[in-house]
């Protein structure tokens, strides 16, 4: 097998079994990105030589019997993070050249563990968007193609570079975050998994903030396990993240493949909402027939307040960034547009260096946050949120596990959505409510639908309980025997 | 007597709140590791996290909480279990992150008094409002060159306390007791140096004026007053200005205002209407602050005695004037020394000494307590002298002023200057005679019934036994004789 089409978790037993080297495996990821990544963009830096720098050093650890879960393991970077020494941008024109001096807690988790990063993966602008076409370093091309056709695909978003990188073959794994869905959805979109953990699971330290009570790391992978090494790895409290939340990391892997007899998966009736794609529907049942086949019981659940999570989410995460952005004002580091006073300065600035929509949700949380607005939005958003909290508490009483379809279509082409903000934001659907209880969720892919895309279920479950997603994520990959891969990738580009 | 201010309408009265900021006294800022301590090279005590870094997070310093506590305890104060950091947003360049952290809805202290004496021993009760924490601003230099601005951040998320007044002051005298009383009191808990001068203790002055019953009118504010004695003139130039604007059929606005000593006037900075929308919100960032009343307790028993409690004591325990006693409780150092000079000594001798010629000797030497050329145990010993009846009290004046020279013991004083005092009453007795002889005219007015020459014939007796007699002594010898 090509080694641009392993798992992690095969990988790693080659590189034991020294069945290939660090620099070899790597190598074939850096030549894939030199090959694919001019057209699909799913990289804004990639760091070849660095890449196989550490691929050396792998092999040499691997040599001394040293390795670690991740040792040579090739893996891309969300933009998001901060990487010592490499240039981090949020794919925005005002951190265009920002070379952080730090790492991030999660990637110095992964450095940590002997992966190697093979580069930054481009991203919607500060991670405001579902489709990746909101970067300054332009959108990304998603690698699946409907059938018969070659019109360019939306990857999804935020994190679409990671999630068509890792489709493609250009990384085995990648970091995104997820505010609102900006890990599950673009890993819909490409027929991978995605998880984002519980919040405060994984640190935020490092990590470029938008939405700060919802930014969540997680791994994107091309399977279930791969997702558990991965977030092995990232997850854990730090001291230097008030929210990260001390509690134990389990063996993430010990999941896989558990026994789902007698767990009660739970259906929420709200996700049958008007606008659900017929091929989304089928999959949904699909995915309840094969958990029932597998042991599960399946239970019908409300979650009442669904129908106000986009609308609150749209409250909460433009109030948090319009003040988390706020320190992009060409003063101490990022570009800087020259004013005749201070004001003017600042003006320019951020006219320059922030694109639509990031300017258009500072511009709602501004608002939003406003003397006299504070009460009818701000406020009232967060006792909307606590009653999503308490829908999913309550329904976590009756079942294990939530089970619904991660986003309402398949990806869609570039340009499609993009003239309505109101319009792309339905995508968020159903995984912002998940974001807005800070519960775990993840996606898996479970087939392709009319057109040849990708169809992905969301699984939503208690906090901290990653395990039980992980192991009914599997249950659900294992069923689905999802083998197919996108059009565009590595390996059928040679 | 309510003070009152006379307009060209009749008298008004003043209305007053402080909003005393005292910068925390801690290792480190509020929310970073970084250098807290006053000085440095400019940008040499900043943190990634002060400076505002892509993906920099706030963690809140122990320390910091633990002073603000100690802070509202000292404020007999409400201490508030569970509090909360809000973010007060605005741009400005020398904040880093474009917002302050602060505790707007929930401080972490709600309320308390502080007493105050004024000169004519009036007692008032000043209420506070509420204390709460947040983040200093850097500082923004702009007379370093003729274009640009500088920016020094080394300030920049240092730990302040707010300290929010009620509307309780009603003259300057009070509003200059009420910062002084709380600077001792920041000072006895070791929670802030009080140092106006350094900044780390600066005051926004609220002012406004009223007709004898009325409701509160407009109150203008004025920010970032340095000292103690402009804020007392801060308040009545306002205050006049008001009294000028009512009577002249205008109406105060509310507004900022800055205080300009040097023409002694204030300046409006800036309206209501331009004031900021400062978009208070939870931050994120944060979890709210929840302390265990445990811990609060442990602090609790960890205060020093306060001002006012020490105060209290020494009139009970010494038997001294209450006025001497808020005299030697005005610092902690001075208090300690009084009570090293006076434990087991004559505390109201020991209370005039410190007070009288140690604080006469300090002043003219510029000198403090902590660095007094005479230190308690030195003093004691001389106090021991007079009590044993060593030298008396005019003797002690002459061995005093040698040891703030020389540093010598009063006892070496005694011994190398031979001032022993005299009790030998043959002596006294031989001296006594010698002068009644020479003085044979004033003997016979005192016979007649004279009786204030008393008092010459022991100055007589004393002058010609070069002061050493013991004055007891002399009294004695000569009643008997006259």
């Amino acid at each position: 097998m090509s080694l641009t089409e392993l798992t992690i978790a095969d990988a790693a037993q080659g590189l034991r079994a020294r069945k290939f080297s660090a620099v070899e495996l790597v190598r074939a990821h850096t030549d894939a990105i030199d090959a694919l990544n001019p057209r699909l963009n799913a990289y804004i830096t990639p760091t070849k030589d660095a890449a196989l720098k550490a691929a050396q050093q792998a092999d040499e650890a691997l040599a001394k019997g040293e390795a670690r879960s991740l040792t040579g393991i090739p893996l891309g970077i969300k933009d998001l993070f901060c990487t010592n020494g490499v240039r981090t941008t949020a794919a925005s024109n005002i951190l265009r050249n920002f070379v952080p001096p730090y790492e991030s807690t999660v990637t110095a988790n992964l450095l940590r563990d002997g992966a190697v990063f093979v580069g930054k993966t481009n991203l919607d602008e500060f991670a405001m968007g579902s489709a990746n076409i909101t970067s300054a370093f332009g959108p990304v091309e998603n690698p699946w193609k409907r059938n018969g056709d070659d019109v360019a695909l939306v990857p999804g978003g935020s994190s679409g570079g990671s999630a068509a990188a890792v489709a493609a073959g250009l990384a085995m794994g990648a970091t995104g975050t997820d505010t609102g869905g900006s890990i599950r959805q673009p890993a819909a979109y490409c027929g991978i998994v995605g998880l984002k953990p519980t919040y405060g699971r994984c640190s935020r330290f490092g990590t470029i903030a938008y939405a700060s009570s919802l930014d969540q790391a997680g791994p994107m992978a091309r399977s279930v396990r791969d997702c558990a090494i991965m977030l092995q790895s990232m997850a854990g409290f730090d001291e230097r993240d008030s929210t990260s939340v001390n509690c134990d990391v389990p063996d993430y892997s010990a999941a896989i493949g558990r026994s789902l007899k007698g767990l009660k998966v739970g259906i929420p009736a709200e996700y049958r909402a008007e606008g659900l794609s017929a091929e989304i529907a089928a999959a949904w049942q699909q995915g309840i027939d094969w958990l029932k086949a597998a042991g599960c019981e399946i239970v019908d659940v409300s979650l009442p307040h669904t129908k106000y999570g986009l609308a609150t989410y749209y409250i909460v995460a433009p109030a948090e960034c319009s003040s988390n952005l706020a320190r992009y004002d060409g003063l101490r580091f990022g570009e800087r547009v020259p004013g005749d006073t201070l004001d003017a300065m600042y003006e320019a600035t951020r006219r320059a260096g922030f694109g639509p929509e990031v300017r258009r949700r500072i511009m709602m949380g501004t608002y939003v946050l406003s003397a006299g607005y504070y009460d009818a939005y701000y406020l009232k958003a967060q006792k909307v949120r606590t009653l999503i909290r308490r829908d999913f508490t309550e329904a976590f009483q009756k079942v294990d596990v939530l089970l619904t379809p991660t986003a309402p279509t398949p990806a869609f082409a570039q340009g499609e959505q993009s003239d309505d903000p109101v319009q792309m934001y339905l995508n968020d659907i159903f995984t912002v409510p998940a974001s807005m209880a800070g519960m775990p969720a993840m996606s898996v892919p479970v087939g392709l639908g009319a057109t040849g895309l990708p169809l992905g279920l969301q699984l939503i479950g208690r906090p901290f309980d990653e395990e039980t997603l992980l192991a009914t994520g599997s249950a659900l990959e294992q069923a689905a025997g999802f083998t197919h891969r996108p059009a565009i990738r590595a390996e059928a580009a040679k | 007597m309510t003070y009152t201010i006379e307009g060209k309408t009749g008298a008004w009265e003043i209305v007053v709140g402080l909003e005393v900021h005292a910068q925390v006294i801690s290792h480190s800022k509020l929310f970073s590791g970084a250098s807290a301590s006053y000085g440095g090279e400019p940008n040499t005590h900043v943190s990634l996290v002060d400076a505002g870094f892509p993906g920099m997070l706030p963690v809140l310093n122990q320390e910091c909480v633990a002073q603000a506590i100690r802070t509202g305890l000292g404020l007999r104060a409400r201490i508030n279990l569970e509090s909360r950091f809000d973010r007060k947003n605005y741009f400005y360049a020398d904040l880093p992150t474009g917002y302050q952290i602060s505790q707007f809805t929930h401080p972490i202290v709600g309320e308390g008094t502080v007493e105050i004496e004024l000169s004519d021993g009036t007692v008032r009760h000043i209420g506070i409002t509420r204390l709460h924490m947040e983040q200093d601003a850097g500082k923004s230099l702009h007379d370093q060159d003729p274009a640009r601005s500088f920016i020094d951040l080394n300030r920049a998320g240092v730990a302040l306390m707010e300290i929010v007044s009620e509307p309780d002051i009603r003259c300057p005298e009070e509003a200059g007791a009420y910062l002084r009383k709380l600077r001792q009191i920041l000072r006895y808990l070791g929670t802030c140096d009080g140092n106006m001068e350094e900044g780390s203790m600066r005051a926004d002055v609220n002012v406004s004026v009223r007709k004898a019953g009325e409701p509160f009118r407009t109150r203008c504010e004025i920010k970032n007053v340095n000292s103690i004695r402009y804020v007392m003139h801060a308040i009545e130039v306002e205050a006049t200005r008001q009294i000028e604007v009512w009577e002249d059929g205008g109406e105060v606005d509310q507004e900022t205002r800055l205080f300009d000593p040097a023409r002694n006037e204030t300046r409006s900075l800036r309206s209501k209407e331009d004031a900021h929308d400062y978009r208070y919100f939870p931050d994120p960032d944060l979890l709210p602050l929840v302390v265990e009343q445990a811990w609060v307790d442990e602090l609790e028993r960890g205060l020093p005695e306060l001002p006012d409690d020490k105060r209290d004591r020494f009139v009970k325990e010494y038997g001294i004037p209450r006025y001497d006693a808020s005299v030697l409780v005005a610092e902690q150092a001075i208090a300690d020394y009084y009570e090293e000079v006076a434990k087991g000594r004559d505390a109201r001798l020991a209370a005039n000494w410190v007070t009288g010629d140690l604080f006469g000797a300090l002043n003219r030497t510029g000198r403090t307590i902590a660095d007094s050329p005479i230190s308690a145990a030195a003093l004691g010993g001389m106090l021991d002298l007079v009590s044993d009846k060593t030298i008396n009290g005019k003797i002690a004046k002459e061995v005093f002023e040698d040891m703030l020279e020389t540093g010598d013991s009063a006892a070496a004083i005694v011994d190398r200057k031979g001032l022993k005092q005299v009790t030998d009453t043959g002596a006294i007795d031989a001296a006594v005679a010698d002068v009644m002889a020479r003085n044979a005219d004033k003997v016979e007015e005192y016979r007649g019934g004279k009786d204030r020459l008393f008092g010459f014939f022991v100055g007589q007796v004393m002058k010609a036994m070069a002061g050493k007699a013991n004055p007891a002594m002399v009294n004695e010898a000569l009643k008997k004789v006259l």
